[in-house]
């Protein structure tokens, strides 16, 4: 089937057989190997992909049924590597082997923008908002995003470090 | 996986139609793709609802009407759900993960599958997977199973947290029936029991399509849900629960009570909602509930942990509601 996927700004015609999910899609049809294959049935967030901005699971998604979409993948969210996130990431130890990183960045990108969005989480005390990213707010948003070798600490405090900045641009913009 | 047609349905009739001629309806996906790829399910034709435009939520009769793909997501952010039931957001975000969340759909939540390990294995009999083959669960290692509307051919739970909170609230299913009229179905005669056909889940016939959800005017009341699992966030619920309460002077007005992790659906039970009204609150109340709640449970060796783990947690959440 022909399918135009959009990704990271560059649009793509493939002919796929309806079985290819859109991680296969991405790294076996687009050479784009950073999203990575942990578990293949949505458990772990290593094929953590943004489509039209949102956080989803590549390896539960048919890559037809996102035709006309747009994609970001990990190597979509700078032109470098060197995002402030990224940076962040390195500069904490937010990894040891490095397998879960892509779907990290890509599901903290999101959660970073779903806070700004006011978008309440399950330990929040109310609904009404607003959203503030504490350590418990973080662990409880990036829940989706297993990191076998448990870089947690380093994980939570380069996001942290992130939404911090962003605070404070937006407090000294007001 | 079995190779299988695509289509991507234009309109409901055309998924209708699909549905009819032996289609299976793909939403999110996050449920039938992962069966797909264990071959739990293998349909030959798969119709893609997902770009219907049924991903709004309006209102409609003092309540609301969901669509059947607004997402997760959308749903528990919506600000008419936080406001007036909180107890559905509460819910959904209790359920999987926010990448999920952005995917599963409201249609596709109700009638995602179990999660019995047994019927996710094709090497083990599963009456549910296949009709007749018997039940390795009953008599094997069980911790994600009912205990109430079993049967001696399945155990298997009914999973999602959102139903729960939609059978609380008194949710109706909107179906749009083969020849495109459409009605609304209780929750209550949208799932099935078991029986000795574990594999009919539900009261839709072939062609049937979810296309949304009614939610009714908002109850007075404080609403809450409480789940508990086995690690703190994504993971299915042991025992959960969806409460609302009314007070009034002192006393129990209103108390509307819905199970998941104990039943083969969203379990509800009237005598022991009837058994609260009008009472003092107490712990020796909350335990009569409790009672009431587990007089015909059906505790298979494993599972007597959620006799215990559900008096507790309604004991916990009635006491708090109360005060
Ligand atoms: C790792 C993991 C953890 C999870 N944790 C939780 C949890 O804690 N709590 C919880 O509640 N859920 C949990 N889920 C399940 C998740 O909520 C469901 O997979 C999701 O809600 C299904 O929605 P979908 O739109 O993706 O459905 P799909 O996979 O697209 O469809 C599911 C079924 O519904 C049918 N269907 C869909 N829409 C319609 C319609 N409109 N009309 C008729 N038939 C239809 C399909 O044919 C299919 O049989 C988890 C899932 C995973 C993978
Ligand atoms: S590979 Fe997709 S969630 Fe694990
Ligand atoms: S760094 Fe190894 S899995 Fe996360």
């Amino acid at each position: 089937m022909k399918t135009t996927l959009t990704v990271n700004g560059r649009p793509h015609t493939l002919d796929l057989d309806p079985r290819v999910t859109l991680l296969d899609a991405l790294r076996d049809h687009l050479h784009l190997t950073g999203s990575k294959k942990g578990c293949d049935h949505g458990q772990c967030g290593a094929c953590t992909v943004l489509v039209d901005g949102r956080r989803i699971n590549a390896c539960l998604s048919l890559a037809v049924a996102h035709d006309g979409d747009d994609i970001t993948t990990v190597e979509g969210l700078s032109e470098d590597g060197k995002s402030p996130l990224q940076t962040a990431f390195v500069r904490n130890d937010g990894m040891q082997c490095g397998y879960c990183t892509p779907g990290q960045l890509c599901s903290a990108t999101a959660v970073l923008r779903e806070v700004e969005a006011g978008w309440p989480s399950h330990v929040s005390e109310t609904l009404e908002g607003p959203a503030t990213l504490t350590r418990d707010e973080l662990a409880e948003r990036m829940s989706g995003n297993i990191c076998r070798c448990s870089c947690y600490p380093g994980i939570n405090a380069a996001i942290l470090e992130i939404a911090e900045e962003s605070t404070d641009y937006a407090e000294a913009a007001e | 996986m079995r190779p299988f047609d695509y289509q991507r349905a234009e309109d409901t009739a055309a998924a209708r139609t699909a549905s009819r001629a032996g289609a299976t309806i793909l939403a999110g996906g996050t449920n039938l793709l992962d069966l797909m790829k264990l071959e739990v399910m293998a349909p030959e034709r798969v119709v893609d609802i997902s770009r219907l435009g049924l991903n709004r939520i309006t209102e409609k009769d003092g309540g609301l009407h969901i669509g059947a793909t607004v997402t997760n997501s959308d749903l528990a952010a919506d600000m008419r759900i936080r406001r007036d039931y909180p107890v559905l957001s509460r819910a959904l975000l209790a359920g999987a993960s926010g990448q999920l969340r952005n995917k599963a759909t409201t249609g596709g939540n109700l009638l995602q599958r179990t999660r019995c390990p047994y019927f996710y294995d094709t090497g083990t009999a599963c009456n549910k997977r296949t009709p007749g083959e018997g039940c390795a669960a009953i008599g094997g290692e069980l911790r994600n199973h009912a205990i109430l509307g079993t049967s001696e051919h399945c155990v298997a739970l009914h999973p999602s947290d959102m139903a729960v909170a939609m059978r609380a609230l008194d949710a109706m299913v909107e179906v749009e029936g083969e020849d495109g009229t459409r009605r609304e179905v209780a929750l209550d005669d949208f799932y099935r029991l078991p029986g000795d056909r574990p594999d009919i889940e539900t009261t839709l016939a072939p062609g049937d399509l979810i296309t949304g959800v009614t939610l009714p005017a908002p109850l007075e009341g404080r609403q809450q849900y409480r789940k508990v699992r086995d690690r703190a966030s994504y993971a299915f619920a042991l025992v959960s629960i969806a409460a609302i309460v009314r007070m009034e002077d002192g006393r129990i007005a209103d108390a509307t009570l819905a199970f998941g992790g104990i039943g083969t659906r969203p379990w509800r039970d009237p005598e022991m909602e009837t058994l609260l009204k009008g009472e003092r609150p107490s712990a020796a109340l909350f335990a009569k509930a409790a009672d009431v709640l587990m007089r015909h449970a059906a505790v298979h060796p494993g599972l007597e942990f959620k006799l215990t783990l559900v008096t507790r947690l309604l004991s916990a959440t009635l006491e708090e509601m109360t005060e």
